[in-house]
């Protein structure tokens, strides 16, 4: 049962074939058995989802109204607020903080009937590709539990990957939820900047941050993606447009489209692996009779330098918070203020959370920022603007959405500038706040790749329609990694 | 004496309904920490959202201080550290505040004066620190009430076009009654509501800055004293250091806070979190058609009614006796008389018992009633003095106090004349000396005759009875 999409198994519940305490327990069994190999969560509350689904059945039977998502189990990155549950963002800092307010989208998840079963690791305040800097524990790669899952939603897409859940929800600042697809075989969206409410997620960069959704096929991703979207009064950042129904659009003729391809910007990185994949998956749309165009990002490939400074800027002033006197850590035995933030800051973040807030408080400092923060403005505007003239030529753009297969655990952990070119493909989109998603186009010596797909703002619609049409063309989705075939045999 | 230089950098609290980024209300007298939310305690995830009438106070302050409302604006973060800003930063404005290039008038000596004003923008208030008393280093400690934290605030730079410490209380006061009459704020210095630094230099020199200045009396005095403290520096070092500058209220001096090399970097950067305020030109009007009369203008109106500069200045200048005199003013009283009794009689009351005109009974009504029985004759403007005190102390009508207590001007001449015949038989050394020419002993007459009358005669008639009888013989 577990192994089924969401979007059937709602239709069982529905239809009363199925019981959402079934469900769950079956979820939560599964969940635990996996969880001693892969370690995806921080959290995990089998009481608290056992009594939601309980909840839910007493609505079934009596009739009543149980929402889009009802009884369907699911994962919360740990950087999303939530009463029920300890919001840590994989920091000692924020060790044991339970939040006295739920986030926006967990709002959403529970309204529309979902059941949160528990808070994934990630990287500390999201910074990091490969969840190997939350100061709790790593998180391994179903594929191949020596390999980084990605990052930093890195626990989201190994819950998802190994059917521990059947959706999560990850945030994504330069990539955060792409890449962690891609190393984990599924799809991940990052919608347009703005789509959905920030309100309640723990900010990294406020500029760039954006809530994403993963799951194992693009009908469950679209349904998961349209109940979390929509304006929020308490984000003012948030966009007023209507969102359209992903999931019933999906079935409307996607059409012909023109793909774009920035071979540019490819030329940097790309190892074979990645290179042959991504052909072979244009060749698919080619097939299906799509146009495939070059494109040109001259900017993109700025895009690491300029985000590394605006991102680590904004970073900067987002944990000032972050100083012992009201909530998380305090540190002991201090007597004078500017000693307790040096001591309480100094052991509540680790190496690369301090190494970026040094970053950014450098790229703001009077003197250098004109050379560093406003210098990486522009170049962002610029990067921007060669997206908008690519779409004035393509319908939609495609690129691999990392440069190599997932990498060992370790492998890059003391080489800071060469884990920053993970995220080489995903962060130019980023930058732009444009929505792209990244979906499963081939499994490389056992290794799954990914591939953005990425449209203008608010062309969510139309980037699930063009990777559902993949999906059902290379049969590529609810994949099932090596671990959960052999612990399901 | 060398000329100072002074520009004031004002903060003013508004009294909105709700704060400035979340929906915890304003209030200043709830018990600590009760006013309060993820928003204003910088919760990790927490969003601001402007509060749109933060924006249309501020639209009306910009107005009414002659500003340039910037059609489109941006917040930026201040970054620093310290206990009582949850955020560790705060949304204030930078390089595109919301409105500059103003001016307020004020009503000096010499005339009117116009102090220029560079801008106006909005920030957020910090939360409010309460310190322990501290025997030792470690044995101190300090409460934080966030209940004012997240409370919209204005800043008001002045241009340094002021020139003395009493141009300086001048130009407060003239503040102050522009926001009392906007309502956006109770610009009460003492409560914290206005705040005021000032920049001071002479002959345009170095300037200091002097940080904190909470009462009118604190902004004139620390003037005063570093007016004082840089002319002796420059006479005996040459050089005023550039500087922050404390004023010990106590001790009566300013004290060395940091020099410029020690000030902080606030790393200012637009606000991500809020999208760039677009101030629409229709909103502006819709704002202005809201706004009540300006002091200014007030000002202007009442000086065309014959009253002199101060005295319209003192009226404008104070809404609620401005409000009083202006409801005068529409019953038909002729302005000169109003505003002559207000400012002595009734201010002299109202201040002697530190009240306000609207916490006393006396009514424009009434004063209209008692100018009207004092034109009529039916008593004397000394008589006056005492009916108005009672009828600030009762509420009751002028006339309706002269007849419980007899006061009524008595203006039959026969009685006027036969108290006069009184007087002139007791009193003929001074009447032959009278006749022989000494005038001046007329008002000696007139007094004892008032005395006999009891203080109710009509001086008039007296005067001319007297005069006739004095001349008789
Ligand atoms: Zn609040």
């Amino acid at each position: 049962m577990i192994f089924q999409p969401a979007h059937k198994i709602l239709k069982e519940i529905r239809e009363r074939n199925l019981s959402p305490v079934e469900v769950i327990q079956a979820t939560l069994e599964w969940a635990q058995k996996l969880e001693g190999k892969l370690r995806s969560f921080l959290v995990l509350d089998p009481e608290g989802a056992l009594a939601k689904a309980l909840m839910l059945e007493e609505k079934l039977k009596k009739g009543e109204e149980v929402g889009p998502l009802a009884g369907i189990p699911v994962a919360v990155k740990d950087n999303i607020c939530t009463r029920r549950m300890t919001t840590t963002c994989g920091s000692r800092i924020l060790e044991n903080f339970l939040p006295p307010y739920d986030a926006t989208v967990v709002e959403k998840l529970e309204r529309a009937g979902a059941i949160i079963i528990g808070k994934t690791n990630c990287d500390e305040f999201a910074m990091g590709s490969s969840t190997e800097n939350s100061a709790f524990f790593k998180t391994a790669n179903p594929w191949d539990i020596e390999r980084v899952p990605g990052g930093s939603s890195g626990g989201s897409a190994t819950s998802v990957a190994s059917y521990q859940v059947f959706l999560a929800l990850g945030s994504d600042t330069g990539g955060s939820v792409r890449q962690p697809a891609s190393f984990c075989g599924i799809f991940g969206m990052k919608p347009t900047y703005g789509r959905v409410s920030r309100y309640g997620l723990v900010a990294f960069a406020s500029s760039l941050d954006q809530i994403g959704t993963f799951a194992r096929n693009v009908p469950d991703l679209a349904l998961l993606t349209e109940v979390i979207s929509g304006h929020d009064p308490r984000d003012s950042t948030s966009l007023p447009e209507p969102v359209p129904s992903y999931s019933k659009e999906l079935d409307s003729p996607v059409g012909t489209l023109r793909i774009g391809v920035p071979w540019d910007l490819l030329q940097e990185g790309l190892t074979p692996e990645v290179k042959e994949a991504f052909e072979d998956a244009l060749e698919i749309f080619e097939r299906a009779g799509f146009a495939i165009e070059e494109v040109s990002l001259p900017h993109a490939s700025y895009g690491i330098p300029t985000y590394y400074l605006i991102a680590p800027a904004e970073a900067s002033a987002n944990l000032a918070r972050y100083d012992g006197i009201r909530f998380g850590l305090r540190a002991k035995g201090e007597e004078n203020l500017i000693s307790l933030y040096k001591k309480t800051r100094g052991e509540g973040f680790g190496a690369e959370v301090k190494r970026r807030i040094m970053l950014g408080t450098f790229a703001l400092s009077l003197g250098y920022r004109d050379a560093f923060y406003v210098k990486a403005q522009k170049v962002r505007t610029l990067i921007s603007q060669d997206f908008q003239k690519a779409f004035r030529k393509v319908d939609l753009i495609a690129l691999p959405t990392s440069p190599t297969l997932p990498f060992k655990l370790g492998e890059k952990v003391q080489d800071p500038l060469s884990m920053y070119m993970s995220d080489l493909y995903t962060i130019p989109i980023s930058l732009a706040g444009l929505p792209a998603i990244s979906i499963p186009i081939a499994l490389k010596n056992g290794l799954p790749v990914g591939m953005q797909i990425v449209g203008p703002a608010l062309s969510e619609s139309l980037i699930f329609k063009a990777s559902y049409l993949f999906e059902r063309e290379s049969g590529l989705s609810n994949l099932k990694p090596p671990i959960v075939e052999e612990l399901s045999a | 004496m060398l000329k100072p230089t002074i520009g004031l950098e004002v903060h003013v609290q508004l009294k909105t309904r709700s704060k400035m980024f979340c929906s915890c209300p304003v209030e200043f007298k709830a018990e600590p920490n009760t006013l309060v939310c993820p928003v204003c305690l910088g919760l990790p995830g927490s969003l601001p959202v402007l509060n749109r009438q933060a924006v249309e106070y501020t639209i009306a302050v910009a107005l009414a201080l002659h500003c340039e409302i910037q059609p489109f604006s941006q917040f930026h973060r201040k970054n620093y550290f310290y206990p009582d800003l949850p955020k560790g930063y705060q949304i204030s404005q930078y390089d595109l505040p919301f409105s500059r290039n103003g001016y307020l008038i004020i009503e000096t000596e010499e005339g009117e004066k116009r102090i220029g004003i560079q801008r106006v923008h909005m920030e957020e208030d910090t939360a409010k620190m309460i310190h322990g008393e501290s025997i030792s280093r470690t044995s101190g400690y300090s409460l934080i009430d966030f209940n004012r934290s997240g409370v919209p605030l204005l800043e008001i730079v002045s241009r340094p076009d002021i020139s003395s410490p009493q141009e300086a209380t001048l130009y407060l006061m003239e503040l102050r009654s522009i926001l009392r009459t906007l309502g956006v704020s109770t610009a009460n210095m003492e409560e914290g509501a206005l705040r005021c630094d000032v920049n001071i230099s002479l002959e345009r020199g170095t300037r200091t800055e002097i940080k904190n200045l909470n009462s009118f009396h604190s902004v004139r005095k620390a003037l005063e004293y570093e007016i004082k403290r840089q002319e002796e520096v420059l006479k005996e070092k040459g050089q005023v250091i550039q500087e922050t500058r404390h004023y010990d209220e106590r001790a009566g001096v300013t004290l060395s806070m940091r020099t410029k090399e020690e000030a902080e970097d606030y790393r200012y950067f637009p606000e991500p979190d809020l999208v760039p305020l677009k101030i629409d030109p229709p909103w502006i009007e819709e704002v202005r058609s809201r706004m009540p009369e300006l002091p200014e203008d007030k000002r202007k109106r009442y000086k065309e009614l014959g009253l002199f500069p101060q005295e319209a200045a003192t009226i404008a200048n104070n809404p609620e006796l401005a409000n009083f005199f202006d409801s005068c003013l529409s019953l038909g009283a002729p302005g000169k008389e109003v505003a002559n009794w207000l400012l002595s009689e009734v201010m002299k009351y109202l201040n002697a018992r530190n009240l306000s005109i609207i916490e006393v009974p006396l009514s424009p009504e009434g004063l209209v009633e008692f100018l009207t029985v004092l034109k009529e004759g039916t008593i004397s403007s000394k008589i006056g003095k005492m009916v108005i005190e009672e009828m600030l102390q009762t509420g009751d009508g002028a006339r309706e106090i002269i007849e419980r207590r007899g006061l009524a001007q008595i203006s039959d001449p026969v009685l006027i004349k036969k108290w006069a015949e009184e007087v002139i038989k007791e009193n003929p050394d001074q009447v032959s000396q009278y006749r022989q020419g000494k005038e001046q002993l007329f008002g000696f007459f007139v007094g004892k005759v008032m005395k006999l009358s009891g203080g109710k005669a009509n001086p008039e008639i007296l005067n001319r009875i007297l005069k006739e009888l004095l001349l008789r013989e």
